[in-house]
């Protein structure tokens, strides 16, 4: 296992431990540096053993990949996931037009890439902006069709994944702006605007998004006169934005209270004036600042698309609910909620890098930002 | 420092600030009593006296960082009232520098020295840019015009600041203790700065306990004690035989080191 290599640098010769010496070494001084340490590890390593072998055996060993239902399944004592195979377009994109799937696809397609995109690319806040906006603006145009030989699809019929996508990202960008002015006014010396953007966050944050879903999907249409009807899903997006707007503004605020006093104070000695100080000067600092905690809000938004589901809209977890309904799969639930939880994982994990990169590549731009 | 001898007093121009019975409270404490100055163009002030003698928040009520609740004050004729026009038209024409610096750190410092140029008095980019490398080069600094302030040292930093001001070429330049907020061997090259722009006949007011500095350029020097002016005389006569006892005590206290 020990290999020789000669060091060009000093011309010592050094043995080069193998990786098993290696890692033997690191377990030591990190796992069992003391009795108790040792008695944790070796506790630890039972615990994990106990759940990480079973779970192995039930998703990989005993699963089953090809099945005509969940009876099938069940004589090899592991995972169904002949559900997800035989379902796995359905629970993706719901009762979209079969012939049409390739809409939503692209959909989600066009979103990885602009992740991506945002994380890689050097864009400057505009144009991200424009990349973002023109983004939705084409998922919209996919989802509906009516052009280019794509037949017409109505909003009832956009499940599954891109609707979770589109209530995010649609929700949080439109709910950026509210969140900024409801910051803004949260801190106005003018008392209208200061008690008008704290009810509005204050009694939002005070109610459950269920609550604010049910608001805009069953009652507000009450209030509308006869004749005119808004798609559900709209109503429940404008409930989103309220929703997550109080959020992030809570965010920013958080960002603009460690603004010291001197850069509002050297602003206004240049006579900026209001807006401009706040657009040139305040802003562009405290959304740096609060950028860990934006992403957070942006993360939990995606996690909450799915109680869509209770005003009669299926996302991808409707779809799996609708799925389990088909009597060949009743029992596939385990199967069912793990590929929607993998999912969330992902898009949630990845975000959450992101945010961590977007922070490292501000702080080098910046050097000293936070100093003075 | 060096003594410069060929500043000379300027005190026969138009009348730039105007303070008329001034008063301000902070909720039961009286900050300003009664405060009257004037300064005419190219005129020189030094304002000097203890901590906590209000002397900081006399000329921050000059660009109204501090309102004033008693009394008027007047730049370059226009008064200053709650009305945001004439705050703002006097900002325009009233440079600042913070003991802080303050200067503005998601920007570079070409960026600090051109956005209220380009923001404010609506001038092109281009235009802003040549001003501020002007500028940069008074204040001995051009080759960090790329760099953020907090890749600056303080004196630096404060070289900065007067640079960003001056770039919206004010009528006055207002100092709150420049180099109070610096290491000793920084002090200079500040102060270097500041007497340059008061040999060019900038209307200056500062705050600062650089004894060295006021003798330098000083037309007048004004004392104040518990948010009043004690005393207004020229440097000669005010460091040679201050009237008042609470002046010769400060003087003793601030020259005896």
């Amino acid at each position: 296992m020990t290999d020789i290599t000669q060091d060009a640098s000093t011309g010592f010769i050094e043995p080069r431990r193998g990786v098993v010496e290696r890692a033997w070494e690191w377990a030591r001084a990190n796992l069992f540096n003391s009795v108790l340490n040792g008695i944790l590890t070796v506790i630890i390593a039972a615990l994990i053993a106990r759940i990480a072998i079973p779970l192995f055996n039930w998703a990989v060993v005993d699963a089953t990949f090809s099945a005509p239902n969940d009876a099938a399944c069940k004589a090899a004592g592991g995972a169904c996931w002949a559900f997800i195979a035989d379902w796995g377009k359905f629970l993706l994109f719901g009762r979209f037009p079969e012939d049409q799937r390739w809409r939503p696809t692209l959909v989600i397609l066009i979103f990885i890439a602009m992740m991506i995109a945002s994380s890689q690319a050097r864009l400057s806040g505009k144009a991200m902006l424009g990349v973002w906006a023109g983004g939705v603006a084409v998922w919209v145009a996919l989802m509906f069709g009516g052009f280019l030989g794509m037949p017409y699809v109505e909003t009832e019929l956009w499940n599954g994944v891109p609707l979770n996508l589109l209530l995010m990202v649609g929700g949080c960008g439109f709910a950026f702006p509210v969140a900024i002015l409801a910051a803004l006014g949260r801190r106005s010396r003018m008392p209208a605007i200061r008690w008008l953007s704290i009810a509005y966050i204050e009694l939002i944050r005070g109610v459950p998004l269920i609550t604010v879903l049910f608001m805009a999907t069953v009652m507000v249409p009450l209030f509308l006169p006869t004749g005119v009807t808004i798609a559900k899903l709209w109503r429940a997006e404008v409930a989103f934005t309220l929703f997550f707007g109080a959020y992030l503004a809570e965010a920013i605020r958080g960002g603009l209270q460690v603004i010291p006093r001197g850069q509002y104070e050297a602003a206004d000695a240049l006579g900026l004036g209001y807006w401009r100080k706040t657009w040139l000067i305040i802003l562009p600092q405290a959304l740096s600042i609060s950028i860990p905690s934006l992403v957070n809000t942006s993360i939990s938004a995606l996690k909450d698309t799915v109680l869509i589901t209770v005003v009669g809209i299926f996302d991808v977890l409707g779809d799996v609910n609708n799925a389990m309904n088909a009597p060949e799969w009743r029992s596939a639930y385990w199967e069912g909620y793990s590929f929607v939880a993998l999912l969330f994982f992902a898009a949630c994990f990845y975000m959450s890098r992101y945010s961590q990169r977007l922070e490292r590549s501000l702080s080098r731009a910046r050097p000293g930002a936070r100093r003075r | 420092m060096a003594v410069q001898e060929n500043i000379q007093p300027q005190a026969e121009g138009r009348p730039m600030i105007e303070l008329r019975n001034v008063n301000k409270w902070y909720g039961d404490f009286h900050v300003l009593k009664d405060i009257n100055i004037g300064v005419r163009k190219g005129e020189r002030v030094v304002v000097c006296g203890p901590s906590g003698s209000g002397k900081s928040t006399m000329i921050r009520c000059i660009n109204r960082l501090e309102e004033h609740q008693k009394g008027q004050i007047f730049v370059d004729g226009i008064e200053l009232t709650s009305d945001v026009k004439h705050v703002e038209a006097i900002r325009r024409e009233v440079g600042m520098v913070f003991q802080q610096f303050n200067l503005f750190p998601h920007l570079t410092v070409l960026q600090n020295l051109t956005l209220a140029p380009i923001w404010v008095r609506r001038m092109p980019k281009k235009e802003a840019e040549e001003l501020a490398m002007q500028l940069l080069e008074r204040v001995k600094i051009p080759e960090q015009a790329n760099k953020y302030p907090g890749q600056l040292s303080g004196g630096q930093q404060q070289r900065v600041a007067i640079a960003r001001s001056l770039c919206m070429k004010p009528e006055v330049m207002l100092f709150d203790e420049p180099t109070s907020a610096l290491d000793p061997e920084m002090i200079k090259e500040v102060l270097d700065v500041m007497v340059g722009l008061a040999q060019e006949g900038m209307t200056m007011i500062c705050v600062t306990h650089e004894m060295g500095f006021a003798r330098t350029v000083a037309d007048s020097m004004i004392f104040m004690d518990r948010g009043q002016i004690v005393e207004v005389a020229p440097p000669k006569e005010f460091f040679a035989n201050p009237k008042s006892d609470r002046t010769k005590l400060f003087l003793s206290q601030i020259l005896s080191h």
